[in-house]
Formats: C-alpha cells, sequence, structure tokens
C-alpha cells in the first residue's frame, strides 16, 4: 500500500541520508521525497511517498521517530490531508496547433511561465491524479523536458501532528 | 595561549576527564596525534590496543562488565574502518560505547586525502548516532551529549569524528555553542494503565513466564527481576544476552531459551499462557521460528524501544519504559501468586531432559566443570561458536554482568579484547575467557597488549582443531560435508602465549585441567590454557524444525 510519511527534524547535514537509509536498507524505493523549510526556524519537514508492507513501514516509522535530529515522524491518511505536486512542462508549440493548446491550459488550469519563441514552460499545480492526467493531456504535443516536485501534503484542521 | 582560552585537542580530554572517564582504548594515528599530546598530560589511562577493532571489544567489554561508558579511539581511514565491527557489535547488543575517530583536515574532506575515509557515513547504521565536528567549539558539548546518548534511553554506540585541524584550533570557552536534543525524550516511566492491565494478566494467568533478555541487565533491574519471580512464583527463562540478569541455579530459572535453548524453557514458552517478556528485542536466536513461536501465550512486552513493540513478536501488552521502573511498580502491585502445578511440570520437564554433554575427560562441559568448582563467581567472557552455547548451558552464573558474550553480531574474536576491558573495569574479579581456537586467532595479536598493559586475565582455548558451529551446522543440514571447517594442528597456542610474554600451557589430559587453571590465574600475568580436546562435539538442544518443541537432544 501507499503511505505519505510526513518528518518534522532538524534543519542540519546528514539527516536526509540518515531518513533516507532507514527506507534503502529495507528495500523499498522511494517514490517522492520533498524537502523544505518550515514556519519553526531551523526545522525541515519531508514529504516521502513509499510503495510498501503496512507493518514493515510502521517499523520504519518507529526507527525514523528514533533518529536523534527527527521531532515527529507520522503517517498521513489520505482523505484527511490536503496534497499538492508541482510540474513545469517544456513545449514546442507547433502555430497550427496553438489555440488548442491554449484551451487545454485553461482547462487544466495550468499557466505559461515563459515563453520563447515557439518554446513554452508550463506550470501545473494539483494533486498527484490532477498533475497525472494534465501531462496526459499534454502528452499529445512535443514535451521537450518536465519536472515534477514530490508531493508535499498537510492535514485538515488541527491535524494529527497537533495531537502528537 | 591566552587565558580562557583552549584547543580542541584539550577540550575533548578535559571533557572527557569531567566526565569521569578513567579508561581509554585506542591506537594513534596522524589525525589523532593532537588528542594523544594532550592525553599524556592527563590522569586518564590509555590502553594501547594492538589493532583498532580490539580497542573498541575493550570499550565494550568494559561497559558490560561495569555498566559505565567505554571509550575507545581510532585515527581516521584505516584505523577508523577497523573500529567498524566493534561498532556493530556494540550496536546489537545496545553497549554503551563512545568512540573518536581522528579525521584529515577540514580543508582536504571530501578530496580523496591520504588515509580519508567517510567513517560517519559508514557507521550510519551501526550508531546510535554520530558527529562530524565542524568546529573546536562545538566539542565539549558534543561530547557531552554523546556520553548522555551512549548511556540513556536503549544504550549504544556513539562515534565523533573529529578532522585535525578541529584539534588544533583554539577557542575561547565562552563560544562553547549548545544545540537542543529536541527530538530525543525516551521514555523513562511505564504507563500506569498498562501496568495495572499487566497486573491483571498475570493474576488470571495459570502458566506464566518471564523471558529476561539483556535490557534487564542494561536497565539494572535484577533485584526487581527476582523479586517479581519469587512473589509471583514466576519460571524465568533467559536469553542468551540475559544469561546473568538471573540467578542460574534458582529453582524457579529454566536456563537459555531459544534455538539452542533448554527443553524446559522452550516447553515453558510454548505452553505459557501469558508471557512477560522484559528487556528482550525477540531476536531470531532466542525465539526460533516465529510461526509457531508462543502460540498460547498473550505477550506482556516491556521495552525501554519503543521500535523494539511489535516488531518481531506481536504483543498483547506493551509497555514502554525503562525495564527497572516498570518492573519495580508491578513487583508493588502483585500480590504473592502461587503456580506450584506448573513450576512442578517444567521442574519435570528439565528433570527429564538434563543436559547431555560429556562431563568427565577433555571436554567442554568437564572443563566448564572444573572451572566453576575452582572459580566460582568469575567474570565469563565468551567468544562465538560451539564453546559458547556450552559456555551458556555449562557455567551456570549468579551475578548480574558476571557473563558477557557477543549476542547480536556473533562475533568471533570479541572475547579476549573483551575481557581485558572486563579486567579493566573490575580488576578485583578473576576474569576468564571460553574461547576456540577459531575465535581466539582473529584477535590474538591483543596478547600482546595484556601483557605490555599488565592485564591478568586467563585464556581457555577449546582447541577441537576445526570451526565447531561451522561443523555443526555441516553435520545438520548439509549432509556432514565438513568444507572449509578444519583449522589443522599446527598452532601451539602455548606457545603463542609465550611468545607474547605471557603465560602458555597446554592440557592434553583431564587431570592437567586443574592444575593449568590454578597457574593461570595466581601466574599474576596473562595466561593462555590450550585444551586439546578429545572430541569434537555438537552441542544440543539444538531447534530442527518449524517450533520450538522440534529438537535434537
Amino acid at each position: 500500500m501507499k503511505h505519505t510519511i510526513s518528518i518534522l527534524c532538524d534543519d542540519t547535514p546528514g539527516v536526509m541520508t540518515r531518513v533516507s537509509g532507514l527506507f534503502s536498507r529495507r528495500g523499498f524505493n522511494i517514490e517522492s521525497l520533498s524537502v523544505g523549510h518550515t514556519e519553526l526556524p531551523g526545522k525541515s519537514r519531508f514529504t516521502i511517498v513509499v510503495k510498501g508492507d503496512d507493518r514493515v513501514l510502521e517499523q520504519v516509522r518507529k526507527q525514523l521517530q528514533k533518529l536523534v535530529h527527527v521531532i515527529r515522524a507520522w503517517d498521513i491518511k489520505q482523505p484527511e490531508a490536503v496534497e499538492r505536486e508541482h510540474a513545469l512542462i517544456k513545449i514546442e508549440v507547433d502555430q497550427r496547433k496553438r489555440a488548442e493548446l491554449l484551451e487545454i491550459i485553461t482547462a487544466v488550469q495550468a499557466r505559461i511561465v515563459d515563453s520563447s519563441d515557439s518554446i513554452w514552460i508550463l506550470e501545473v499545480t494539483g494533486d498527484t491524479s490532477s498533475v497525472d492526467s494534465a501531462f496526459n493531456l499534454f502528452k499529445e504535443y512535443r514535451i521537450l523536458e518536465s519536472i515534477r516536485t514530490g508531493k508535499i501534503a498537510l492535514e485538515r484542521g488541527p491535524g494529527r501532528f497537533a495531537q502528537l | 595561549m591566552k587565558k580562557g582560552r583552549m584547543t580542541g585537542a584539550r577540550a575533548i580530554v578535559r571533557t572527557l576527564e569531567a566526565l569521569e572517564v578513567q579508561v581509554v582504548f585506542g591506537y594513534p594515528g596522524g589525525a589523532t596525534l593532537p588528542i594523544y599530546d594532550e592525553l599524556a598530560k592527563s590522569s586518564i589511562r590509555h590502553v594501547l590496543a594492538r589493532h583498532e577493532q580490539g580497542a573498541a571489544h575493550m570499550a565494550d567489554g568494559y561497559a558490560r562488565a561495569t555498566g559505565r561508558i567505554g571509550v575507545c579511539m581510532s585515527t581516521s581511514g584505516p584505523g577508523a574502518t577497523n573500529l567498524v565491527t566493534g561498532l556493530a557489535n556494540a550496536f546489537m547488543d545496545s553497549s554503551p560505547l563512545v568512540a573518536i575517530t581522528g579525521q584529515v583536515p577540514r580543508s582536504m574532506i571530501g578530496n580523496d586525502a591520504f588515509q580519508e575515509v567517510d567513517i560517519t557515513g559508514i557507521t550510519l547504521p551501526i550508531t546510535k548516532h554520530n558527529y562530524l565536528i565542524q568546529e573546536a567549539a562545538e566539542l565539549p558539548h558534543c561530547l557531552e551529549e554523546a556520553f548522555f546518548l551512549a548511556s540513556t534511553g536503549r544504550k549504544g554506540p556513539v562515534l565523533l569524528d573529529i578532522p585535525r585541524d578541529v584539534q588544533s584550533e583554539e577557542f575561547s570557552l565562552s563560544q562553547a555553542r549548545r544545540p537542543a536534543l529536541e527530538g530525543y525524550n525516551p521514555t523513562t516511566e511505564g504507563h500506569p494503565g498498562q501496568i495495572k492491565r499487566a497486573v491483571g494478566l498475570l493474576k488470571k494467568a495459570r502458566r506464566p513466564l518471564i523471558i529476561s533478555g539483556g535490557g534487564v541487565l542494561q536497565g539494572d533491574a535484577c533485584a526487581e527481576l527476582l523479586r517479581m519471580a519469587e512473589q509471583g512464583e514466576l519460571p524465568v527463562a533467559y536469553t542468551l544476552m540475559g544469561k546473568s540478569s538471573f540467578p542460574n541455579t534458582h529453582p524457579f530459572c529454566l536456563g537459555l531459551l531459544g534455538y539452542h535453548g533448554r527443553v524446559a524453557a522452550n516447553t515453558a514458552v510454548s505452553e505459557a499462557d501469558v508471557i512477560l517478556a522484559l528487556g528482550t528485542r525477540f531476536g531470531d536466536r532466542s525465539t526460533g521460528p516465529l510461526g509457531s513461536y508462543a502460540s498460547s501465550a498473550a505477550v506482556i512486552h516491556v521495552d525501554i524501544d519503543p521500535a523494539e513493540i511489535s516488531k518481531n513478536v506481536p504483543a498483547f501488552l506493551p509497555i514502554v519504559g525503562e525495564v527497572k521502573q516498570i518492573t519495580g511498580r508491578l513487583v508493588e502491585l502483585l500480590p504473592p501468586l502461587r503456580h506450584a502445578d506448573w513450576i512442578e511440570r517444567l521442574q519435570g520437564v528439565a528433570k527429564n531432559h538434563p543436559l547431555r554433554g560429556r562431563p568427565e575427560g577433555l571436554t567442554i562441559p568437564n572443563i566448564l566443570h572444573i572451572l566453576k568448582q575452582m572459580v566460582p563467581d568469575p567474570v565469563l567472557v565468551t567468544d562465538v561458536g560451539r564453546h559458547q552455547i556450552f559456555a551458556a548451558h555449562y557455567f551456570p552464573v549468579r551475578e548480574a554482568r558476571s557473563f558477557i558474550t557477543s549476542g547480536g553480531l556473533g562475533t568471533m574474536g570479541f572475547g579476549l579484547p573483551a575481557a581485558m576491558g572486563a579486567k579493566l573495569g573490575r580488576p578485583e574479579r578473576p576474569v576468564v575467557v571460553v574461547s576456540g581456537d577459531g575465535s581466539f586467532l582473529m584477535t590474538c595479536q591483543q596478547l600482546a597488549a595484556a601483557v605490555a598493559e599488565r592485564i591478568p586475565i586467563l585464556v581457555l582455548v577449546m582447541n577441537d582443531h576445526c570451526l565447531g558451529m561451522i561443523e555443526q551446522l555441516q553435520d545438520a543440514f548439509y549432509g556432514g560435508r565438513h568444507e572449509a571447517c578444519r583449522l589443522g594442528d599446527n598452532v601451539d597456542f602455548a606457545a603463542l602465549a609465550q611468545s607474547m610474554g605471557g603465560l602458555g600451557l597446554r592440557v592434553s589430559r583431564e587431570q592437567e585441567i586443574a592444575p593449568a587453571i590454578e597457574r593461570g590465574l595466581s601466574c599474576g600475568k596473562p595466561c593462555v590454557v590450550d585444551c586439546l580436546l578429545e572430541e569434537s562435539a555438537n552441542v544440543y538442544p539444538m531447534v530442527t524444525g518449524a517450533s520450538l518443541l522440534e529438537y535434537v537432544e
């Protein structure tokens, strides 16, 4: 089963290796990982998406919690959380298909963040499945390169973090 | 140097002194010379090992024998990688260690400099925590923190990697930085509700059992365990790590459990309705096949580490916290109970399934028997192999921390250096190593250090000219094909000991055992007794099937 694990930790060298090592030694492939600063000075927050056996992942979560630099590690349940991913897609625009492309851009609420001659960079934000469908729609056009951030997630309301 | 200022190296030694470190086990190198220069001016004793792995095992043995933190030190590169086995060994058995490694100067890190290795990277999964020190001002606090981490919660090794230029960098004490340990809050007190529920379960139990693990020793809870067992009339089985947590000859003691466990202990596990597991992680050697493990029992799992709860064996009732506090509370709440029928049944099983090792001639059981009569309460240190299990079965101990062995990692070569550390920690006690010819050769060079440092220990080499445990496994599972297990008879262990300045004796007849032990203990220096065993006997019981009750004995 797919899990979204959230980790609040000290922003210090080596934290990433310590965290990822606990997944890799059990043979888990991290599907996505995003990390950044938080409202707390000196603290970072990871969102890690990983597929695996529930029991083993609970063991990983407990081991994460044991790392000295980790303040909290918890599993985010999907319906209780807002999730976002961000993608940048570079497309070569065929002038004959321009109008059609603009329509799709509007439909998926993408934005054109750069246009240099016939090459545009589009920006898409949404949960994983809406970013997936945007990619699906743009597949018809010539994608030169693309990149996605990992998922980030916050629980609705006070969330379990407040209760922990 | 101005007043109030000092170098990193001096700060290290001063902090170690302030932390009441009495002995450091180490081996110098280019990247630790500034520390050695300061150590020379200190009251701290330095024991010069003959290989860094031995330094780590010595610190480990010291920690296990005393309960204090063991400190070891090596240089960068090969010195640091040589520590790795010792750190992993301490990590698996939750032994409190602080390791200091030298590192190349900061400006050269990452440049593949001479004797550079990423030791914090290498030891990430085998230390409780580690540090790469960036500036001298961090040193006092990081060292204190390392000691705090090593010795609290679930204990374990902590490593500090210190670049050489940080050791010689000057800083003023007012600059010393103090970051907070926000993410580290080990639970100490067990949940009162859970403790009450445990009392309820134990009161209703008809076939209760205590499993005592290494955590009872690490958590200093042996007295509470004994009171608990007697008050509740609860039989006790121990894991290899927990052997000295309970008097081995106590009428409620069932002995070692698990893969090589006594039939009575494994019967108790299989038939119990309530198991109180204290400070054990249910390692696979102690459980045997998990599918059928303790199938009729509700398991109350008491452990300091929440990650151990339901990791291997599902806990019916987990209690996270210090085993001393929790067991103490259980003793207070538990009324006196009687389980005469159950105890009688288990004692009956024990009587019908005695140990079947030959108690005469030049055999391991007989040597251990003679040793026990001559030295009733030594600190017994074992190596790893067949002799280790023999020692667990045939040498009953009664005091905490009097049986030291490499349990989790199973490190051959642990015995001799660990015994040296143990002897320094408890000089008033005779320290005896039971080793094998395979294990002893792995770290025998440490005998040179034992002689030079005047550490009088007695080593009994159970010499059967083969790797006994390998032979046993090949007998059981590989059709008796003894591939790569014959060591030959070309090593004269007595001569080896003599060549290093120790006393070396050779025993080839039963009546020579006692005089050799007598001479070894009274000679005042390290002694190796080469015991030429008359047989290469396998150690039983051994679980061979899909449950603890399918065994060969």
